[in-house]
């Protein structure tokens, strides 16, 4: 992906109510959403997460090119999501580890 | 960006899928999110929050001198007086373009913008290299994105922060003098607004 492609918005999905959509995979929004409510009801505020997400967009910066993954602006969400929860002892890094690997076993199929 | 591969769940548990599930339904066991809420904010981000209302303050503003000068002088009343509220707009700082001058904002740390005014940001605000390259060689920038000044034009660029979120008032262009609030509405895009591009008239 060129920077040219980014600029001119060729890879934004496509246009919607004078805009575009939101969302570009089901995961991105849940990860949003868990985020806000999670503000919402107090966990944490909006100024706490941004400090979370700013730290996990420089890690990616700073990454040596070989170790650097594609940019992904919501997998930086993710990664600020968890260490928040992990920071605030609301979520046990092992048991997300775990559940994570069970979800990972499921047979393909599977029905939520 | 993965483009196709969006509907299944790959076999790496530390793909971001795969933890946010995980993260979701252990948040739920736990009692602290509500999968019901979760949804009604997914909804209310992707329906009812856009740049249609944003949209409609700048097409106002071109309509209402006074409403203009309340708008630039104090955002945030004329956002209380209208009943716009929402996340993200603490404090909101309106920057109107006029001849010789162009307004353009970014978020160099990460994603800030007026969330209440334009919904989320679409994804090439959040890019990296709009967020550092806007900042350096906004002119170019602009070029590539399809917006050539005038070379006297000054550029002034907004970084937002978790204090201020900014909006670009645009120029209103010729040839709208008809129109009324609705049909100025529909003219006002999200990315004037945001100061990469000039509204046109059709």
């Amino acid at each position: 992906m060129t920077g040219a492609e980014i600029l001119d918005g060729s890879v934004a999905a496509p246009p919607r109510d004078n805009g575009e959509l939101v969302f570009e995979a089901p995961w991105q929004s849940r990860a949003f959403g868990v985020v806000a409510d999670l503000v919402d009801s107090g966990a944490f505020s909006w100024n706490d997460f941004r400090q979370q997400l700013i730290e996990a967009i420089q890690t990616w910066e700073t990454m040596a090119s070989a170790d650097q993954p594609p940019w992904d602006y919501y997998t930086c969400w993710v990664v600020a999501l968890e260490q928040l929860l992990f920071n605030k002892v609301l979520l046990d890094p092992t048991e997300l580890d775990l559940r994570s690997n069970e979800y990972v076993e499921r047979p393909h199929g599977h029905d939520h | 960006m993965s483009q196709g591969d969006d509907h299944h769940h790959g076999s790496d548990p530390n793909s971001p899928e795969i933890r946010t599930e995980a993260l979701e339904d252990l948040l739920v066991e736990k009692g602290l999110i509500d999968r019901a809420r979760v949804d009604a904010l997914i909804e209310r981000f992707e329906h009812d929050l856009g740049p249609m209302i944003g949209a409609r303050l700048v097409a106002k503003s071109w309509l209402e001198p006074e409403f203009r000068e309340k708008l630039l002088d104090d955002a945030d009343q004329v956002l209380k007086d209208e009943q716009i509220q929402g996340a993200e707009i603490e404090h909101v700082e309106i920057k109107a373009n006029e001849p010789g001058v162009h307004n353009v904002v970014v978020c160099t740390l990460c994603s800030c913008y007026p969330w209440a005014l334009l919904g989320l940001p679409p994804s090439w605000y959040k890019s990296p290299e709009y967020r550092s390259r806007v900042v350096r060689e906004p002119r170019k920038v602009l070029e590539e994105m399809g917006m050539s000044l005038d070379p006297d034009t000054e550029i002034r660029v907004w970084d937002s922060s978790s204090e201020t979120r900014f909006l670009v008032l645009p120029e209103r262009p010729a040839g709208t003098e008809e129109l009324d609030l609705e049909a100025l509405t529909q003219l006002i895009t999200r990315d004037s607004m945001i100061g990469v591009a000039e509204v046109k008239a059709q």
